[in-house]
C-alpha cells in the first residue's frame, strides 16, 4: 500500500538513500593478482580467476580489506567478522555469472557521515559499507551506443574483479542538495584517506539513488524508485530533482508510483523506466564456499583506526569557522580539497595570518589548482609560504594586492615569496622621499580635485590615492599614500 | 513437498535453461521425488544448530597486493566464441541489471 | 603384455636408479592402452607425444644425476575435470568441447614436478555428477573387471585406467564418493583427503565445499605417494589448509610393519546395517572385519544417528553449489555457444544444448533449493544437518581411531541398470557422502570379490587431518587382505 494520499494541496518531501560504489585504490584486483588500472588495452589485465575460467579460485587482497577497514574506522562503523556471499544472476559482463559480495555480515556495519547543510552539521547514517567485485565494461554496438537499441555488445574484462566498496546510506537524505553534500563528503573522506580515486567521470566512484516522496509529516515511506546512470555530482542533483518532481506530479494527479529502476539520461534531462522485469530478482545469496569467513585481528583494526584522522571535512569546516570567525562557505571550499586545509592550518601554526591564509587558499590556490588540474600534494612549495607572505604584508613590504600576485607566481614557479619579491622588484615603495615626490606630482596635476577636497568632499581622496598607485604601478603602500596626501592638504 | 510445473519453469528461467516440454514434465516428477526423499531430513528439528558452510575451519587466506602476470590476450580471446575489437562479442542485451 | 613392475613405488625406484628408463615404462603402458582402451573407454584423451617428451626429460634428469622426484617416471592418468595447459579439458561435457585451459591445476603441476608422466585425461560423469560414469557426454566407460558393468563414478575413467593397467596411478575428484566408489567398484585403492589438504585450484568445480582431489592406485603405498606429492597449502586456493604437510609415508611403513594391533576400529551402525546392501558385500565386509579383529584390532560399534539424513543434505548442498559454479558456462568467454537473438536466449540455448540431463537436473534442484522462499527449508536446513553430521562424527572418533564401512552397498552394477531412476543412482553414494560433508579423510581399498570376481571395497574414515593414521590402518588392512593386482585384459 502506498503511504501517499493523492491530494493536490499536500506538500511533499523526498526520502533519498544513496548507494555509492567506490573502486578501491589497490595495485591488484579483489581476488587475483591482475592489475587494477584504468585505461589499459582491452582484455589485457585478465587471468583465469577474474575471467571466471573453470577451476579458478578467488584469493582475497589484503589491501582491499585494509582500505575497507580504514573507511569503517573513519565513519565509526562496527567492523567485524565478514562473510563473502555469492549473488547469483546472469550478466555477460560478470564472468562467473555470480558476484562475490557481502550479504548479512558486511565488513562494516552502521556508521555515520556528517554533511554541511544550511550552515550546520547534519548526520547521515550508513547502513553498511561492504566489499565486492566490479564487473567488466560493456560497449553497446548500435546507432546510439545505448543498450536499448544495441545490436550487439562488446565486453572488456579488465575492470572485472576490481575491488569495490559499496557504501549504503540510510534513507536520511531529504533534498538533492543534501545528496550532493553527502557525496562530496564521502568523496573527500575516500580521497583523503587514499581509499579511492573517487573520479566519477572515470567511473571509479558511482552513485545510485533510491528515491521516494511522501507528504510532509508522514512517517511511512512512499514506493521507492531506483535511479541509475548519473556520472557526476551535477547529474545526480539534476536526476534527483527531476525524479522528485516526477513522483510528486504523479501523486498530485492521483496516480501511483511503481517500484522500478529508472535510468537517468543526461541528454534529455529525464529518468526513463527500464524494461520492467516480469519477476522480482532472486539472487540466491549463499556463503561463498571458496572463501571462509574473515575474522579480523582486533589489534590490526586498532592500528588502522589510529591512522585515520577522526574529523570529517564538514566538521572541520565548522570548527575552523568557529575558531577563526571564518565564513563557512569559504572554509568549505578549502576543507573539501585534499591537503589544502592541512596546509592552511600548518601555516597558521607557524604564524601566518588566519584570515589571509584562508582567503589565499580559497582563491589563489583554488584558482591555480583548477587551472592546472593539479593537486595540493603536487605543489612544490617550501614550508612557510603563507607565513612569509603574512610577514611581508605586516612589515609593509607588500600590499595585500601585491601579496596575491606574489602568491600566484610562487604557485607557478615554486620559488619562495621573498625570492619572487626581489626578482620581480615587487617590494612596495615605502621610501617616504620617493613617495612624497610622486604625491606632490599628483597633487600638482589635479587642482580641481584639491578644490573639492578643500570644499569638504573627502570622498575624492580615493581618486588621488588611485592616481598615486597607478603612477607606482601598484608598488606604493596605500596607507603611506593616504597619510602623505592628508599631511599635504 | 512437491514441486509444481510453475516452479520448474521459474527455476529454469533463473538457471537459464531452455528446457524442452519433455524435460519440464520429467523434472517436475524427478525433482519432486528427490525432494520427497529429503522430506524427513527437512522436517528435522535443527533449532539452535548453526549452519556449516565450510567443513574444516581455517583462517581466511589473504594475498599481498602484488601484481602477478595476467594472461596473454591471444590466449584469452582465442577461446572465445565471438570476438570484435579485442573484446568478447555477445548478442544484444535486453535486460538491464 | 605385462609391465616389469606395476606399482608406482617400484617404478619410481627403478627409474631413479636408472634400472628402468621412464621411456620404457611409458611404452609398456602405452602399448596396453593401444591394445585394450577400445574395450574400456577409460580415456577421453591419450597424450602420447606429450607423455613421451616428459618421460625422456625424466630420463635425462636421471642421466644428469638430478633427483627426478618421488614419482619419477610413474605413468599418471588425470581425470578430465582437472585443467592441464596445452591439452583440451572437457569435464566430460559438450559445453567445454575443444576448450584449452590456459593454466594447469596445482595438483597436476605438483605431480609432474614430482616426476609423474601424464598419459592422458580420463573419462568421467559430466562435471563429476554421477556414480556410474554413464553421464559422460563422450563415451561409455566399462569396468575392466566386468565389461558389462559400470566402473562407478564420477572418476570412473581414472579407476578403470588403474584397474586395467593403463596407468600406474591416477587422480580424480571426490565430492560425494567420486574417487572411493569407483575405486571400490574397479578394485583399486581410492582416497579422499581432508577437505583443504589438496589444492582445488584448476579442478573444475562441482560443489566447492565438498570437492577434494585424491589419488587412485593399485596399492595403499602408491596412493600415499601420490597424496604426499600433491598435497599441501597453495596460495591459489584460499580453502587449502596452511602449514607443513606431515609425512604420510611413515604411516604406511608403520601399518605394514606394526599392523593394526591395539587400534580401535569402529563399525558405523547406520552404514553397516543398511537396507539394500548386497548380501555378498555384507559377507565380504564381515569377513574383512574378522580378519582385522583377529590381527589385534579392537572392534567397537558406534552409532552416528544424523547419517540417516546425510544423503538428503548432500543432495541439497551439492546441487546448490553446482547451480552457482556452473553458471559461468554461458557461451560468452569459452566453450560452446548456440545462437540466440539476444544474450539471454543465447545463454539458454547454449546451456540447453551443452549440458546433459543429470547436470540440468542438479542445476534445477540446486537453483530451487537456493531460491527465495525455499532457501531456509532446503539449503539452510541441509547446512544445519551438516553440522550435526560433523558433531556426530567427532563424537564417534572419541570412541574409535577409525571408522569402517563398506565403500558401496553394492558391487559394480550392470551398465544401464540405474539410469532411469536418479534416486537409485544417488543411493550408491550413501556410505561415502558423510566424509565429504564432514571434510574428513577416507579411503577405499579392495577387500575381496563376489563370485563373479567383482570387487568389494572397505572404507576407512579418519578424523580431520589424520591422513597418516588413515594410511597406516589401510596399509595394515591391505597387508592382511592382499592387494588386488590390475586385471590382465
Ligand atoms: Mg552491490
Ligand atoms: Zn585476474
Amino acid at each position: 500500500m502506498s503511504a501517499v494520499a493523492s491530494d493536490p494541496c499536500v506538500d511533499y518531501e523526498a526520502v533519498i538513500g544513496l548507494e555509492v560504489h567506490a573502486e578501491l585504490k589497490t595495485k591488484t584486483k579483489m581476488f587475483c593478482g591482475c592489475r587494477n588500472e584504468f585505461g589499459a588495452k582491452p582484455n589485457t589485465n585478465v587471468c583465469p580467476v577474474c575471467l571466471g575460467l573453470p577451476g579458478a579460485l578467488p584469493v582475497t587482497n589484503r589491501k582491499a580489506i585494509e582500505l575497507a577497514v580504514r573507511f569503517g574506522a573513519a565513519v565509526d562503523a562496527k567492523i567485524g567478522r565478514a562473510v563473502f556471499h555469492r549473488k547469483n544472476y546472469f550478466y555477460p559482463d560478470m564472468p562467473k555469472d555470480f558476484q562475490i559480495t557481502q550479504y548479512d555480515e558486511p565488513i562494516n556495519a552502521g556508521g555515520k557521515v556528517e554533511i554541511l547543510d544550511a550552515g550546520a552539521l547534519h548526520t547521515i547514517h550508513l547502513t553498511r559499507a561492504h566489499l565486492e567485485e566490479d564487473t567488466g565494461k560493456s560497449q553497446h554496438q548500435g546507432v546510439s551506443g545505448r543498450i536499448h537499441d544495441a545490436t550487439s555488445t562488446l565486453i572488456d574484462y579488465n575492470r572485472a574483479g576490481v575491488p569495490l566498496l559499496e557504501i549504503v546510506s540510510e534513507p536520511d537524505i531529504r533534498t538533492p542538495d543534501q545528496a550532493k553534500q553527502y557525496v562530496n563528503e564521502l568523496r573527500a573522506v575516500l580521497g583523503f584517506l587514499d581509499i579511492s580515486d573517487v573520479k566519477m567521470e572515470e567511473g571509479s566512484m558511482r552513485v545510485d539513488a533510491n528515491v521516494s516522496v511522501r507528504p510532509v509529516g508522514a512517517e511511512a515511506f512512499g514506493v521507492k524508485v531506483e535511479v541509475k546512470n548519473m556520472n557526476s555530482v551535477r547529474s545526480l542533483v539534476r536526476a534527483l530533482t527531476y525524479e522528485i518532481e516526477r513522483q510528486t506530479v504523479v501523486y498530485r494527479e492521483g496516480g501511483r508510483i511503481v517500484q522500478e529502476t529508472r535510468h537517468w539520461e543526461e541528454e534529455d534531462g529525464r529518468t526513463h523506466s527500464m524494461r520492467s522485469k516480469e519477476e522480482a530478482a532472486d539472487y540466491r545469496y549463499f556463503p561463498e564456499p571458496d572463501l571462509v569467513p574473515i575474522t579480523l585481528d582486533q589489534a590490526w583494526i586498532e592500528a588502522i583506526s589510529a591512522e585515520v584522522p577522526g574529523v570529517f571535512p564538514s566538521r572541520r569546516a565548522v570548527q575552523l569557522a568557529e575558531q577563526y570567525g571564518f565564513d563557512l562557505d569559504r572554509v568549505a571550499s578549502v576543507v573539501y580539497t585534499p591537503g589544502l586545509c592541512d596546509w592552511v592550518e600548518a601555516e597558521i601554526a607557524i604564524g601566518a595570518d588566519p584570515l589571509r591564509s584562508l582567503n589565499w587558499a580559497s582563491q589563489e590556490v583554488m584558482a591555480h589548482l583548477n587551472e592546472t588540474g593539479g593537486e595540493v600534494a603536487g605543489l612544490a612549495l617550501s614550508k612557510g609560504v603563507f607565513a612569509d607572505l603574512s610577514s611581508l604584508i605586516d612589515d609593509g613590504t607588500l600590499s595585500k594586492k601585491l601579496a596575491r600576485e606574489v602568491l600566484t607566481e610562487v604557485l607557478v614557479s615554486g620559488k619562495s615569496p621573498r625570492t619572487v619579491v626581489s626578482e620581480k622588484g615587487l617590494a612596495q615603495i615605502s621610501d617616504e622621499s620617493e613617495l612624497e615626490r610622486i604625491v606632490a606630482e599628483v597633487i600638482g596635476a589635479n587642482p580641481e580635485t584639491i578644490e573639492k577636497i578643500r570644499a569638504g568632499n573627502k570622498k575624492v581622496v580615493g581618486f588621488l590615492v588611485g592616481q598615486v598607485m597607478k603612477a607606482t604601478k601598484g608598488a606604493a603602500n596605500p596607507e603611506a599614500v593616504h597619510r602623505l596626501i592628508d599631511s599635504r592638504l | 513437498m512437491s514441486i509444481s510445473r510453475e516452479d520448474v519453469l521459474h527455476v529454469a528461467k533463473l538457471a537459464r535453461l531452455a528446457l524442452s516440454e519433455e524435460e519440464i514434465s520429467l523434472f517436475t516428477v524427478q525433482l519432486g521425488d528427490i525432494l520427497n526423499h529429503a522430506a524427513a531430513a527437512c522436517a528435522l528439528d535443527t533449532e539452535g544448530v548453526p549452519p556449516t558452510a565450510h567443513p574444516v575451519p581455517i583462517a581466511h587466506l589473504l594475498r599481498e597486493d602484488e601484481p602477478r602476470p595476467s594472461l596473454a590476450r591471444g590466449l584469452v580471446l582465442e577461446e572465445a566464441p565471438a570476438v570484435e575489437a579485442d573484446r568478447f562479442r555477445v548478442p544484444r542485451i535486453l535486460d538491464e541489471t | 603384455m605385462t609391465a616389469v613392475i606395476t606399482t608406482a613405488a617400484g617404478i619410481a625406484r627403478g627409474v631413479r636408479s636408472g634400472e628402468y628408463p621412464a621411456a620404457r615404462v611409458l611404452e609398456e603402458y602405452l602399448a596396453r592402452i593401444a591394445a585394450h582402451e577400445d574395450r574400456i573407454g577409460a580415456f577421453l584423451l591419450v597424450a602420447q607425444e606429450r607423455a613421451r617428451a616428459a618421460a625422456e626429460a625424466i630420463d635425462a634428469r636421471v642421466a644428469a644425476g638430478e633427483d627426478p622426484g618421488l614419482l619419477a617416471g610413474v605413468p599418471l592418468a588425470v581425470k578430465d575435470a582437472l585443467c592441464l595447459a596445452g591439452l583440451p579439458t572437457t569435464a566430460g561435457s559438450k559445453i567445454l568441447q575443444g576448450w584449452h585451459p590456459p593454466y594447469t591445476a596445482t595438483a597436476v603441476a605438483r605431480l609432474e614436478e614430482a616426476g609423474a608422466v601424464v598419459v592422458g585425461k580420463t573419462n568421467l560423469d559430466e562435471f563429476a555428477m554421477g556414480s556410474s560414469n554413464e553421464n559422460s557426454a563422450y563415451k561409455v566407460c566399462r569396468n575392466p573387471r566386468g565389461l558389462d558393468r559400470v566402473p562407478g563414478g564420477s572418476s570412473g575413467g581414472s579407476a578403470a585406467a588403474v584397474a586395467a593397467g593403463f596407468a600406474s596411478v591416477a587422480i580424480g575428484s571426490d565430492t560425494g564418493g567420486s574417487i572411493r566408489q569407483p575405486a571400490s567398484l574397479c578394485g583399486v585403492v581410492g582416497m579422499k583427503p581432508t577437505y583443504g589438504r589438496v589444492s582445488r585450484y584448476g579442478l573444475i568445480a562441482f560443489a566447492s565445499s565438498l570437492d577434494q582431489i585424491g589419488p587412485l592406485a593399485g596399492t595403499v603405498e602408491d596412493a600415499a605417494l601420490v597424496y604426499q606429492s600433491m598435497a599441501g597449502a597453495d596460495p591459489m586456493d584460499a580453502t587449502s589448509i596452511p602449514g607443513d604437510l606431515p609425512d604420510v609415508l611413515s604411516g604406511v611403513k608403520e601399518g605394514r610393519e606394526a599392523g593394526i594391533a591395539g587400534m580401535r576400529v569402529a563399525l558405523v551402525t547406520e552404514l553397516c546395517e543398511m537396507e539394500g546392501t548386497d548380501p555378498t558385500v555384507a559377507r565380504v565386509f564381515e569377513e574383512t572385519v574378522k580378519k582385522l579383529e583377529k590381527s589385534g584390532a579392537v572392534l567397537v560399534e558406534v552409532s552416528v544417528p544424523s547419517l540417516v539424513h546425510a544423503l538428503s543434505a548432500y543432495y541439497l548442498i551439492a546441487p546448490a553449489e553446482c547451480s552457482s559454479n556452473l553458471a559461468r558456462f554461458d557461451g560468452v568467454r569459452f566453450g560452446l555457444r548456440e545462437a540466440g537473438d539476444d544474450v539471454e536466449a543465447m545463454n539458454r540455448a547454449t546451456r540447453e544444448a551443452g549440458f546433459g540431463p543429470e547436470v540440468k537436473r542438479r542445476i534445477m534442484l540446486g537453483t530451487y533449493a537456493l531460491s527465495s522462499g525455499y532457501i531456509d527449508a532446503y539449503y539452510g536446513k541441509a547446512q544445519r544437518i551438516r553440522t550435526l553430521v560433523i558433531r556426530d562424527l567427532e563424537a564417534a572418533f572419541t570412541q574409535a581411531d577409525v571408522l569402517l564401512s563398506p565403500t558401496s552397498p553394492t558391487v559394480a552394477f550392470p551398465l544401464g541398470a540405474r539410469t532411469d531412476d536418479p534416486m537409485s543412482m544417488y543411493i550408491s553414494d550413501i556410505c561415502t557422502i558423510p566424509a565429504n560433508l564432514a571434510g574428513i579423510p577416507a579411503l577405499s581399498l579392495p577387500c575381496g570379490t563376489d563370485d563373479a570376481g567383482l570387487p568389494v571395497g572397505l572404507q576407512v574414515m579418519a578424523p580431520v587431518l589424520s591422513e597418516s593414521l588413515l594410511f597406516r590402518v589401510a596399509c595394515a588392512a591391505e597387508t592382511l587382505i592382499g592387494a588386488l593386482p590390475p586385471v590382465l585384459l
